[in-house]
C-alpha cells in the first residue's frame, strides 16, 4: 500500500519538522525563548503543519481523482467493437478493472513477472486460466481489447502512482523547507498556526454541508438517470409495483407510499396516545421517585436498535397476531408479516420519542399558568386539558410530525415485519411494503446499477428524502410560528 | 372552571350548599380527574409492559443460543482410511477429504449407541448421520492434520450435534413434528434420549457462538458471531477515528469562532437536518459515493465506517456543542485576561473542561452507530457470509466482512428456527455491548460532570 507509506513518510517528516522548527527558532533567539515572538512550540507546529497539511490534502485529492481520470481515459479508448451487444461500457470497464486487479495479484504472488503481465497477449495465453490460478475468477474469457485496456489501465495507474508519490513528497518537502526558512525570532508563528488551525476547523464544519451535498447530488444524478429510462409520470402516478429484472417492469410508487403511510399511521395511533399520556402523567402527576424510574426506563425503548424491533415484529408480534386474527381466529390475516405487525412495533419504538419531546415541552409551560388555573378552582386534569395542552400544542404537533418523519424513514422494522408485496389494500392485516423496504430490496444483491430496476431505488430515496425533510421543516415552522413566548 | 358564572347555576343555587356534602357536579369532576390520572398510569404502564415483553422475549428466545448440544464420541482414526501409504506423509493425509472422516465418526457414534445398550431399529452406522453436525468431519480432520500421530488411535472428540438434535433438547423440535421432517426421525430422538441419560449427549456453554464465524445455511449449530463482532469493531474504529476529531473541530468552530453569517447559518441548518435524515438515505449516499464513485470495496468495514461516520457526526456535534456551551464564559474571560489568545483559551481551558461531556456524547453516538443496520444493507454487508477472520489490520478494514446487526439480520432472513435462535442470541450480545457503552457514558457523566 504505497499511500499508507506515503502518509507515514509525511508524518515522519512533519515530526522532524516540529523538532527542527523549534530548535531553529530557539537558536535564532540565542536560546532565550523570551526573545521570540511566539512560544517555541508554535515554531515547531508551524513547520509540522506546513509539511503535513498541504501534502495530505494533495494526497487525498489525488487518490480520488486518479481512478476517475484513468477510468475515463480507458473507457474512452475502448473501441465500440469491444462492447458486446448485450453489455454496456460500464460493464466492460468493470471487467477491465477485474483483469487489471487480477494481473496485479498475479504479479504480487509471483505467478507472473511484471513484464509478463504488461506484454501478455490473449491470442497466445489463456488469461482466464492463469488468473484463476491466483484466485481471480472471471466470468467470461478475456478478449484482446479488454486485456490491452487492462494493461493500459495498469500502466496508467502505475505512472499515476509514481507521479503522486513524487508530487506529495515534493509538496511536503517544499512546505517543510519554506516554513523552516521563514523561522526566525520575529516570525509571528502563533498567528500563522492559529490561522491554519482555524482553517482546519472551518473545513471540519463544512463536512456537514458536503454530506448534504453528497446526499442531494447522488440522489439527483441517479434519479435523473432513472427518469431517462422510465417515465416520471408512470413512476409518480403508477398504481402497480412489479419490478422484473428481465425488463418490462412497472414501477409505480403509489402502492409503496400507501404502505408507508398506512404503517406510519398505525404507528402514530399507538405511539401518540401512549406517549402523550405518559408525558402528561410523568410531568404533572407522578411523584418524583416514579418519574426518576419510569422516564429512563421508557427511554430505553429509544436506545434499542431497530433490528431488534424488526426481529421482535417478525418472530413475536407477527405470530401472536396471526393466532388472534389468522385463520384459526378472526380469519382476516394470512401471514405474520402485515401492516399491523410493523405498525404496532414501530409504535412501540416511537413511544419514548413522543413522550420525551412532549415532556420537555410540557415542562416548558410556566408554573404561573398552572397556578392561575388551580387558583380558579380547576382540577389537575382540567388544567392539563384546558391550559397546559393548548399552551404546549405547537410543540406537541411538532413532536408528532418528527415522530411521523421517523416512522416514514424507518427501515428494519418494515423490511422484516411488513412483507414484500406491494399492494393498495385497506385491510391492515394484509402484507404491504414501503418505500424504505423497496430501496433495500432493489439495491441489495448484484443488480447492475445502470438498470431501471436498480436506479428506481434512488428515485425512491429522493422521494423519501423530500418527504422527511418536508415534514421536519414543517414541524420546525409550526413550532416557530405558533410557539407561545414566555419569559 | 368558569361554571360559577353560568346563569342557570347561579339561578338554581341552593341557599344551603355545604362543602361537606359532595354534589353531583363535583363528583363528576372528581371522577373525570381520577379517570384522567388512570389513563396516564395506564399509558406509562403500557409502555413499561412493552419494554418488559420486548426484553423478555429477547431473553427467552435468545438464551438458548449460548448453549449447544455436543456429543462425546471416541473416534477410531483408521489408518487404512486416512493414511493408506502408512508413511504419515502430511500431504497424503491432507488429500483425504471430510468425506473420508464422516464414516469413522458415524461408526464411533454407532459403537457408543451399541455400548450404551440403547435398543434401536437403526442398524447401520450410516443411520447416525442425522444426529451429527456436518461440521464434525472438518473438526476431526483438522485435528488429525494438526497432529498426524493420532492416526491409528482412538481419540475422544466433542463434536457438535446436528441442529435438529440440538433443537430437540432445547424444546424447539418436537416428536410430533419430526414425522414430517426428512432431516431426522423419531428413532434418532429415542437414541438421543438414551444418550442424554448416559451423559454422552450434553448441553454445554457455547463459546463458539460468541467467537466463531458464520456458517452456511444448513449448519446453524456451527454459526457464531465472532467474525462480525470484529467487523463491527473495525467499523467503530473508523467511526471513532473520524467522527470524534471532525465533530469536535466542527463544534469548536460553530460554538467559539463562527461569525454570524450566511455560511454559519447554512452549516447549522445542515447539521440539524442531517440529524433527522433517515438512516437508509445515508446508506444510499455510501453506496453512491464510496462504492459507485470512489470504487472502494463492497462490504468492507472501512466503507461501513465511513457511512456511519457521516450518520454519527450530527449526534456528536450536537452533544459537543451542548457541553462546550455549558462551560461558563468566565473561564474564557479569565484565560483571555491573562493573555491567552482566543485559540489558546479554547484549546487549553474550555476544551478540557468540556471533555467529559464530549466523550459521553461520542460514546452514545458510537452506540447508536453500532446498532444501525439499514445503511449496512445497502453497502453490501448483508448477504456476505462472514466465515473468515480478517488476517491483519489492513485486511480488517478492507476485506469484506459483516457487522453484528447485519449478521443478525442475515440470520433472521434464513427462515430456520435454529437460526432465529441465533439471531435472538446475537441480539443479546449486541445489547450487552450497547449497555456497556451506555453505562460507561453514564459513569463518565456522573464522575466528571461539573455543575457550574
Amino acid at each position: 500500500m504505497p499511500a499508507t507509506w506515503l502518509v507515514l513518510i509525511v508524518l515522519a517528516l512533519s515530526a522532524i519538522g516540529y523538532v527542527l522548527g523549534r530548535q531553529r527558532a530557539l537558536q535564532n533567539a540565542g536560546g532565550d525563548s523570551r526573545a521570540l515572538h511566539s512560544l517555541p512550540s508554535y515554531y515547531g507546529w508551524h513547520v509540522a503543519l506546513m509539511a503535513l497539511v498541504p501534502a495530505t490534502g494533495l494526497l487525498a485529492v489525488w487518490l480520488i481523482a486518479q481512478p476517475l481520470l484513468v477510468e475515463n481515459t480507458i473507457a474512452g479508448q475502448l473501441p465500440d467493437s469491444a462492447i458486446p451487444e448485450s453489455s454496456t461500457r460500464s460493464l466492460v470497464m468493470s471487467d477491465v478493472r477485474r483483469v487489471a486487479d487480477g494481473l496485479d495479484l498475479a504479479v504480487s504472488q509471483g505467478a507472473m513477472t511484471r513484464d509478463d503481465a504488461a506484454t501478455l497477449r490473449s491470442e497466445f495465453t489463456q488469461v482466464r486460466e492463469r488468473l484463476a490460478e491466483v484466485g481471480v475468477a472471471l466470468g467470461s474469457d478475456v478478449n484482446a481489447a479488454v486485456l490491452s485496456a487492462a494493461q493500459d489501465y495498469r500502466s496508467m495507474s502505475r505512472v499515476g502512482n509514481l507521479m503522486m508519490t513524487i508530487a506529495v513528497l515534493a509538496i511536503a518537502a517544499l512546505g517543510f523547507v519554506y516554513a523552516l526558512s521563514r523561522t526566525d525570532r520575529d516570525f509571528r508563528a502563533r498567528n500563522v498556526v492559529e490561522q491554519g488551525i482555524r482553517a482546519l476547523l472551518v473545513a471540519a464544519a463544512s463536512v456537514a454541508v458536503l454530506t448534504t451535498l453528497g446526499i442531494v447530488l447522488s440522489l439527483i444524478f441517479n434519479t435523473l438517470e432513472f427518469f431517462k429510462l422510465y417515465s416520471a409520470w408512470d413512476f409518480f402516478f403508477g398504481t402497480t409495483w412489479a419490478p422484473s429484472f428481465g425488463g418490462g417492469s412497472e414501477l409505480g410508487v403509489l402502492p409503496l407510499l400507501w404502505g408507508t403511510f398506512y404503517i406510519s399511521l398505525i404507528a402514530l395511533l399507538v405511539a401518540v396516545p401512549i406517549g402523550l399520556f405518559s408525558a402528561v402523567y410523568l410531568s404533572e402527576y407522578a411523584p418524583g421517585k416514579v418519574r426518576s424510574v419510569a422516564k429512563p426506563l421508557l427511554e430505553v425503548l429509544a436506545g434499542i436498535p431497530t433490528i431488534v424491533y424488526g426481529l421482535f415484529a417478525l418472530l413475536t408480534v407477527g405470530p401472536l397476531l396471526v393466532q388472534i386474527f389468522g385463520d384459526d381466529g378472526v380469519g382476516i390475516m394470512q401471514a405474520s408479516t402485515a401492516v399491523m405487525t410493523a405498525g404496532l412495533v414501530m409504535g412501540i419504538m416511537l413511544i419514548p420519542f413522543v413522550s420525551s419531546l412532549s415532556d420537555d415541552i410540557i415542562n416548558a409551560v410556566p408554573q404561573a399558568m398552572r397556578d392561575g388555573s388551580y387558583g380558579l378552582g380547576a382540577t389537575k386534569s382540567e388544567t392539563v386539558r384546558q391550559v397546559i395542552l393548548p399552551a404546549a400544542l405547537p410543540g406537541i404537533v411538532g413532536a408528532i410530525l418528527l415522530a411521523a418523519s421517523r416512522a416514514i424513514g424507518e427501515t428494519m422494522i418494515v423490511v422484516l415485519g411488513a412483507g414484500a408485496a406491494a399492494r393498495l389494500s385497506m385491510n391492515p392485516f394484509d402484507a404491504m411494503t414501503t418505500v424504505t423496504a423497496k430501496i433495500v430490496s432493489q439495491l441489495t444483491g448484484d443488480a447492475d446499477f445502470a438498470s431501471a430496476e436498480a436506479l428506481v431505488a434512488f428515485a425512491l430515496g429522493m422521494t423519501l428524502f423530500v418527504l422527511t425533510l418536508g415534514l421536519n421543516v414543517f414541524a420546525l415552522f409550526i413550532v416557530r410560528k405558533y410557539r407561545e413566548q414566555y419569559e | 372552571m368558569t361554571d360559577a358564572s353560568l346563569p342557570e347555576n347561579s339561578a338554581a343555587a341552593p341557599a344551603h350548599r355545604s362543602l361537606n356534602t359532595v354534589d353531583a357536579r363535583t363528583r363528576k369532576r372528581n371522577r373525570a380527574e381520577a379517570r384522567f390520572r388512570a389513563y396516564g398510569i395506564a399509558a406509562v404502564a403500557t409502555g413499561l409492559v412493552f419494554l418488559v415483553i420486548l426484553l423478555g422475549s429477547i431473553l427467552f428466545n435468545g438464551v438458548g443460543a449460548f448453549q449447544q448440544t455436543f456429543i462425546k464420541v471416541p473416534v477410531y482414526l483408521d489408518p487404512a482410511k486416512l493414511d493408506k501409504s502408512g508413511e504419515r506423509d502430511i500431504e497424503a493425509i491432507k488429500k483425504v477429504s471430510t468425506f473420508g472422516y464422516t464414516p469413522l465418526i458415524q461408526q464411533g457414534l454407532f459403537d457408543v449407541v451399541q455400548a450404551a445398550g440403547i435398543e434401536t431399529p437403526l442398524a447401520k452406522p450410516g443411520d447416525m448421520k442425522q444426529m451429527i453436525s456436518p461440521s464434525a468431519a472438518a473438526q476431526v480432520r483438522d485435528t488429525v492434520i494438526e497432529n498426524p500421530d493420532l492416526i491409528g488411535q482412538t481419540v475422544d472428540f466433542r463434536i457438535l450435534a446436528s441442529s435438529r438434535v440440538d433443537g430437540y433438547l432445547k424444546d424447539r423440535v418436537f416428536r410430533e413434528d419430526v414425522v414430517r421432517d426428512k432431516n431426522i426421525d423419531v428413532e434418532h430422538l429415542d437414541i438421543v434420549d438414551g444418550l442424554v441419560a448416559a451423559g454422552i449427549v450434553v448441553k454445554e456453554f457455547n463459546l463458539t457462538f460468541i467467537t466463531g464465524a458464520d456458517a452456511s445455511e444448513s449448519r446453524p449449530e456451527q454459526a457464531g458471531l465472532g467474525v462480525s463482532i470484529l467487523g463491527s469493531f473495525f467499523m467503530m474504529l473508523v467511526v471513532l477515528a473520524l467522527s470524534l476529531p471532525i465533530g469536535v473541530a466542527a463544534s469548536i468552530y460553530l460554538e467559539e469562532f463562527a461569525p454570524k453569517n450566511r455560511f454559519t447559518d447554512l452549516i447549522e441548518v445542515n447539521i440539524s437536518n442531517l440529524a433527522a435524515v433517515p438512516s437508509i438515505v445515508f446508506g444510499i449516499l455510501g453506496l453512491a459515493v464510496f462504492i459507485q464513485f470512489a470504487h472502494l470495496p463492497q462490504s468492507a468495514p472501512l466503507v461501513g465506517g465511513l457511512t456511519l461516520t457521516l450518520m454519527t457526526l450530527p449526534t456528536i456535534v450536537i452533544s459537543t456543542r451542548a457541553s462546550l456551551k455549558s462551560v461558563p464564559p468566565s473561564i474564557r474571560d479569565a484565560a483571555l485576561g491573562v493573555g491567552a489568545s482566543k485559540m489558546q483559551a479554547v484549546f487549553h481551558h474550555v476544551l478540557p473542561m468540556a471533555m467529559p461531556g464530549i466523550l459521553t456524547g461520542t460514546i452514545i453516538g458510537l452506540a447508536q452507530a453500532l446498532g444501525e443496520t439499514a445503511p449496512l444493507l445497502l453497502i453490501g454487508m448483508v448477504g456476505y457470509i462472514a466465515t473468515n477472520y480478517p488476517d491483519g489490520l489492513a485486511s480488517g478494514f478492507m476485506d469484506p466482512n459483516s457487522a453484528m446487526p447485519a449478521q443478525i439480520f442475515e440470520w433472521a432472513k434464513r427462515a430456520d428456527p435454529a437460526y432465529y435462535e441465533r439471531a435472538w442470541g446475537g441480539i443479546i450480545i449486541l445489547l450487552v455491548f450497547l449497555m456497556t457503552m451506555n453505562i460507561i457514558a453514564i459513569i463518565l457523566r456522573r464522575r466528571f460532570e461539573r455543575r457550574w
